[in-house]
């Protein structure tokens, strides 16, 4: 994992290295000096080397500094963390929403894959993939919002405003988490642990449940967990449509304002939280299946 | 010398094999046919569109769908069903071009680490992992922010975010055939590794990159359509489907038709290619047919 944290850092500091014209100038006025727009050069280090421009920025970024955004003159990561909070507050909700409903549908699909339950959940699925994240919300909105007058259409802050965001952001791991679910349960339910477990008496539920489900569950722990990444940038889009102050929108915010600073504090804060889910879903993966080992 | 090698599935007869196996599921076969009156009005955009997409009328603004306007008009009194044509053929551009990117550099990455492991192997594998790393939207803004806004833009951020999805599959598969009798008997008979590559390995790895190109066009379309909406995208007055439902969200309340009518094209198209996507991988490998 640290080789990879290292190669998005150096992405991280070559994006501002990248961006065509110069950092010092975006940030100064049209009509700044060139004794000015050297002047802010030194003073961001600009003027140095690249090679020493990147131990200073590794050096920086332990001390979590990730330089001063050009819009607010203040640290870009701080201003990045409060919206980061949001985010992740929105995508835990859409991946509860999405892992309760979708194994839920995806058990009793698979349980019974000649029941209503099976097409319905296959329609569900491929609506879930299919439709645009931002348009859905859209249409919630319309639906919801507008016409019924039940939940609010944007902001946040308290729990109704969580609803639309949540449903929107978690239709697409939803259908995907219905989809495997449905799947690997429908796979094991043909096991002789099933068939023995059935002979035994066991009922049902049990047998779905204790037996079939709980030896489906390491590809369902990956899709689940894989939905925290697609939460992350789907959050972008969602964000937008709901007016919803997260990462996402702080970051088009920030690209469509060239503030290279905090766009850079931003996708940091991203990749930085998807790969701590990474780490996560290998712990959860021994945990589910004890004959993982990790060395 | 060249040596009738045996072992390919993807010759004319698995083709036509994979051709029936396709015709005859009826979901596939919707998809196909939705994809292919998609590219069709996308190209005869110029002659079919009623209405030039850029004509503003003002005393048409938002109006409802009409006789003369079959789908309504939007924000500035531009004729929808127009606009929607030639915006198809902007999204089918972006699409195509950035699946088409991500198969010229993902495949050959993901050929050469699969065939010759080693350094090579660590070094792609590597690359692709850091990629992996960040979520494709993600990357893609990443590169909209370094390189700017448009549609060849667009293409290479979509295209450098479909490459590690190709890579990786391209490796999976190449590492599986690379072991193969076939490829050993080649390599055993001299023949240079370019050469093992191109005639034996890659056209044994065709199938899953077809389906997973298809697939990554439903999602290249979509993100073009996202990036639009956010403004990061096709810039307006360029007719784009998800540039279109962003002008129109602010009339939402009175011209529901301008938001809804784009989005349910971008859905259908979404949804045809993740069907044939699905019918495509169900005929080409039917050893890796889905339980569901």
């Amino acid at each position: 994992m640290l080789p990879v944290v290292l190669v998005v850092v150096t992405l991280v500091f070559l994006m501002l290295r990248l961006i065509p014209g110069d950092p010092a100038r975006l940030m100064l006025d049209p009509s700044a000096t060139e004794q000015q727009v050297g002047a802010l050069r030194h003073q961001l280090g600009l003027d140095l080397p690249v090679g020493r421009q990147y131990l200073q920025f590794l050096g920086q970024l332990l001390h979590g500094d990730m330089g001063v955004s050009y819009k607010t003159g203040r640290s870009a990561l701080g201003d990045a963390l409060p919206p980061f909070q949001r985010t992740a507050e929105l995508a835990v909700a859409s991946v509860i929403f999405a892992g309760f409903f979708g194994i839920g549908l995806g058990i009793l699909a698979g349980a019974r894959t000649r029941s209503l339950m099976s097409p319905i959940t296959m329609i569900i699925a491929l609506l879930g993939v299919s439709v645009p994240t931002f348009w859905l919300g859209l249409l919630l909105i319309i639906v919801f919002s507008l016409r019924l007058d039940l939940l609010p259409a944007g902001g946040a802050g308290s729990w109704q405003a969580l609803v639309l965001p949540t449903v929107t952001l978690g239709s697409f791991s939803l259908g995907v988490i219905a989809r495997i679910t449905r799947t690997s349960v429908a796979e094991v339910m043909h096991a002789d642990y099933v068939r023995t477990a059935r002979a035994k008496g066991v009922s049902e539920g049990s047998v779905v449940l204790r037996h079939a489900f709980r030896n489906a569950l390491i590809p369902v722990i990956t899709i689940t967990s894989l939905s925290f990444g697609y939460a992350l940038g789907g959050a972008v889009a969602t964000e937008t449509v709901f007016a919803w102050p997260g990462l996402g929108r702080y970051i088009v915010g920030a690209i469509l304002g060239r503030d290279y600073p905090s766009v850079q504090a931003g996708l940091f804060l991203f990749a930085a939280s998807f790969l701590v889910v990474n780490l996560l879903m290998d712990v959860a993966y021994a945990l589910a299946n004890p004959r993982i080992t990790y060395r | 010398m060249r040596w009738p090698i045996r072992g390919s599935h993807t010759g004319r007869r698995g083709r036509a094999g994979a051709w029936r196996r396709f015709l005859r599921q009826p979901a596939a076969l919707g998809g196909g046919a939705v994809i292919a009156a998609y590219v069709l009005l996308a190209v005869a955009a110029p002659w079919l569109a009623p209405y030039d997409p850029g004509q503003n009328d003002l005393s048409l603004r938002l109006g409802p769908p009409t006789w003369q306007h079959w789908l309504g008009n939007d924000e500035l009194g531009r004729d929808i069903l127009s606009r929607l044509l030639w915006g198809a053929q902007t999204s089918l551009l972006i699409s195509i071009g950035a699946v088409a990117f991500a198969v010229v550099v993902g495949v050959p990455l993901g050929l050469a680490a699969g065939y010759f492991h080693g350094r090579v192997d660590a070094l792609i594998t590597g690359m692709v992992e850091v990629m992996m790393a960040f979520p494709g939207i993600l990357l893609a803004l990443a590169v909209v922010a370094i390189f700017g806004f448009g549609v060849l833009k667009l293409v290479l951020a979509i295209g450098i975010y479909s490459v590690p999805t190709l890579a990786w599959l391209a490796r999976g598969s190449a590492m599986s055939v690379a072991t193969m009798e076939y490829v050993e008997a080649s390599r055993a008979m001299g023949q240079r590794h370019a050469g093992i590559l191109r005639r034996h390995v890659l056209p044994n790895i065709l199938s899953p990159i077809i389906v997973q190109g298809t697939l990554r066009l439903a999602t290249a379309v979509l993100t073009a359509a996202t990036l639009s909406f956010l403004g990061l995208g096709v810039q307006p007055p360029t007719p784009e489907w998800g540039a279109m439902i962003a002008s129109s969200v602010g009339y939402i309340r009175v011209a529901p038709h301008a938001t809804v009518i784009p989005g349910v094209a971008l859905m259908l198209v979404v949804l045809a290619f993740n069907v044939a996507g699905d019918g495509l991988r169900d005929s080409l490998d039917p050893t890796m047919r889905r339980v569901d």
